[in-house]
């Protein structure tokens, strides 16, 4: 498989904090690819590098060989890079169908947004397919911010594959949802990425990334600490370490990292 | 529904082509002027500061610049006083948009609750620079050709150039309410950051729709200009045009269509009726405005449209609940 996304040698400082210390990072075409590490340790960071919301001080980032270190989030966007946030975030006064239209058009100039009407029959079509595929179809008339968080974060996963992006960050999918849902999420990655779409997953729950990804990296201190398969990780004395002296871990987060 | 707001906008439109026939009084046609320039300005102003949440507390900026072009074009041009000044109307609205360029960029670099205050602080340079400048008169301000035209008679083109002003500000309103670029600014608003992030250009449509909003507003001045004969910086850089159209989008309700039309029709001719008829107390209405203000601000918050269509639909949703009811109640 080759690499479509990858992040080398890249640093990042806020004041005093040292967020990313030369960290690096490879997303296979077609894998899915966790991100995981003890809080604190840079992967939200290291999402805004590579998604361009954050300008890192030192190393690069590249996409289908191209570099777009330092490009504007609509630059990565519109090359086809996607990505959620932790924090969900939708347009909260806008209904659902014109959230998912917002991302349509991922190609398209903003002078033709000014000649043209908010969606074409192909595009409202699209939105509600992809509605469907989350099962918000019947609530597409609403006021998104009336829906509930597990509905926003659906929503949010919703309206990035509308726009077909060939890679998609998710920022804690998982994160805040109940377990019925969890397993909905799973099953919709999975899908996709069967269909040939590329994910690079953030996620503390070790349960999700052990069951879906391909391929984990580890993060700690702002730097990529082990790189390997969920059963390679897991085993690694090093993440364990890691996560032990990470301080912030609950024990049934390391109970479940031992025991996948 | 559909059809019944149509309705509304066609017997608004005759009510407003009939008005300067039927109302003869020149003093109420004076008034019923400045509520059509006035409104048009607050539809212009939430075409932007509306949809995109951008409020511009510094929109004076274009009227002023309006009207100076007017005045500036029509004696560099040597034309004389007639309705030949109503072709320089549109241009002075370009001259608006283009001076809008510059300031846009400028402010526009910043976010919310600074770019009010940096539209606040554009607003006082572009004051002291009329006041200042030679160009612009200084203090005595600027005069426009004499303009022969009967008292009885003198506000009626007036009117109905103002109401062609209004009608394209609200037709252009509602098609960028309808076309992506709205779509785009209404993003802006709940997330710019989010919507960024989906490929929207934000600084570009941004600074369009600032640039827009000068266009119509810029036009307003000229017409302003014309009208008055005499122009001076403290009445066309005026910072109570600036919170007087704000406060109009606010009352009749913020980022909606109708809402500038309500709070521009009801706020200018009561403003202009009470300045008017107490002339001697001539800042009344302000006590007036600042209490209103308060009482839209702690009560209806989103404006007087948002408060009815809810008010409305709860109405509705407790007829029909009760309805359902008293079936039930017939059933069982």
């Amino acid at each position: 498989m080759t690499t479509l996304l990858s992040a080398s040698n890249v640093s990042r400082a806020f004041g005093g904090v040292q967020a990313l210390n030369g960290c690096s990072l490879e997303v296979r075409r077609g894998s899915i690819t966790g991100l995981i590490g003890p809080n604190g340790s840079g992967k939200t960071t290291l999402f805004n590098v590579m998604t361009g919301y954050v300008k890192p001080d030192a190393g690069s980032v590249t996409f289908e060989g191209q570099n777009i270190t330092g490009a504007r989030p609509n630059k990565v966007f519109e090359l086809g890079v996607g990505r959620t946030f932790q924090l969900t975030r939708i347009f909260a006064r806008m209904t659902v169908l014109e959230n998912m239209l917002v991302a349509t058009q991922r190609e398209e100039s903003w002078l033709r947004g000014l000649t043209r009407s908010k969606s074409s029959p192909r595009e409202l079509e699209a939105a509600m397919e992809w509605l469907n595929f989350v099962g918000l179809a019947h609530l597409a008339k609403l006021e998104a911010g009336s829906l509930s968080y597990g509905q926003r974060k659906l929503l949010e996963l919703a309206y990035v594959l509308v726009a077909n992006p060939d890679v998609i960050l998710l920022d804690e999918p998982a994160g805040g949802v109940n377990l019925t849902l969890i397993n909905v999420i799973a099953e919709k990655i999975q899908a996709l990425n069967e269909q040939g779409k590329t994910f690079l997953v953030v996620e503390h729950n070790m349960e999700f990334v052990m069951k879906i990804c391909h391929q984990v990296t580890v993060m700690h201190q702002g730097t990529d600490l082990v790189t390997g398969t969920p059963g390679e990780v897991r085993t690694n004395p090093a993440v364990l370490d890691a996560y032990l002296g990470g301080g912030d871990e609950t024990d049934e987060e390391l109970e479940e990292l031992a025991n996948g | 529904m559909k059809k019944w707001s149509n309705l509304w906008w066609l017997a608004g439109l005759v009510v407003a082509l009939v008005l300067p026939l039927v109302m003869t009084n020149p003093a109420y046609r004076g008034i019923a002027v400045y509520t059509l320039l006035f409104t048009a300005c607050a539809t212009s102003w939430n075409m932007f500061s509306g949809y995109s949440g951008y409020v511009n507390l510094g929109a004076a900026v274009f009227y002023g610049t309006g009207a100076y072009s007017e005045d500036l074009l029509a004696n560099h041009l040597n034309m004389s006083g007639g309705a030949a000044l109503f072709w320089l109307v549109p241009l002075s609205g370009v001259v608006a948009m283009l001076i809008g360029i510059p300031v846009g960029l400028v402010a526009l670099r910043v976010r919310r609750h600074t770019y009010v205050v940096i539209t606040i602080a554009i607003f006082f340079v572009f004051q002291l620079a009329a006041t200042n400048f030679g160009f612009t008169g200084g203090t005595a301000g600027l005069t426009i050709p004499f303009i022969p035209w009967m008292a009885s008679y003198f506000d009626v083109p007036f009117y109905y150039v103002a109401l062609a002003v209004l009608i394209f500000a609200i037709l252009l309103s509602a098609g960028v309410r309808r076309s992506r670029f709205g779509l785009q600014l209404l993003a802006i608003r709940d997330d710019e950051d989010r919507a960024l992030g989906l490929g929207v250009q934000v600084a570009a449509v941004k600074l369009t729709g600032y640039v827009m909003s000068g266009f119509v507003i810029g036009m307003c001045g000229a017409i302003y200009a014309m009208k008055q004969g005499q122009i001076y910086p403290q009445f066309v850089f005026d910072p109570l045009f600036d919170i007087t159209v704000a406060l109009m989008c606010f009352f009749g309700g913020f980022g909606t269509l109708v809402g500038p039309i309500i709070g521009g029709v009801v706020l200018e001719s009561a403003q202009q009726y009470l300045t008017v008829t107490y002339s001697s107390g001539g800042s009344l209405y302000l006590i007036i405005f600042g209490a209103l203000f308060l009482l839209v601000i702690l009560f209806m918050p989103r404006g007087i449209v948002v408060y009815v269509k809810d008010w409305w639909g709860r109405r509705q949703s407790r007829i029909e609940s009760s309805q359902t009811a008293a079936t039930a109640g017939v059933a069982s």
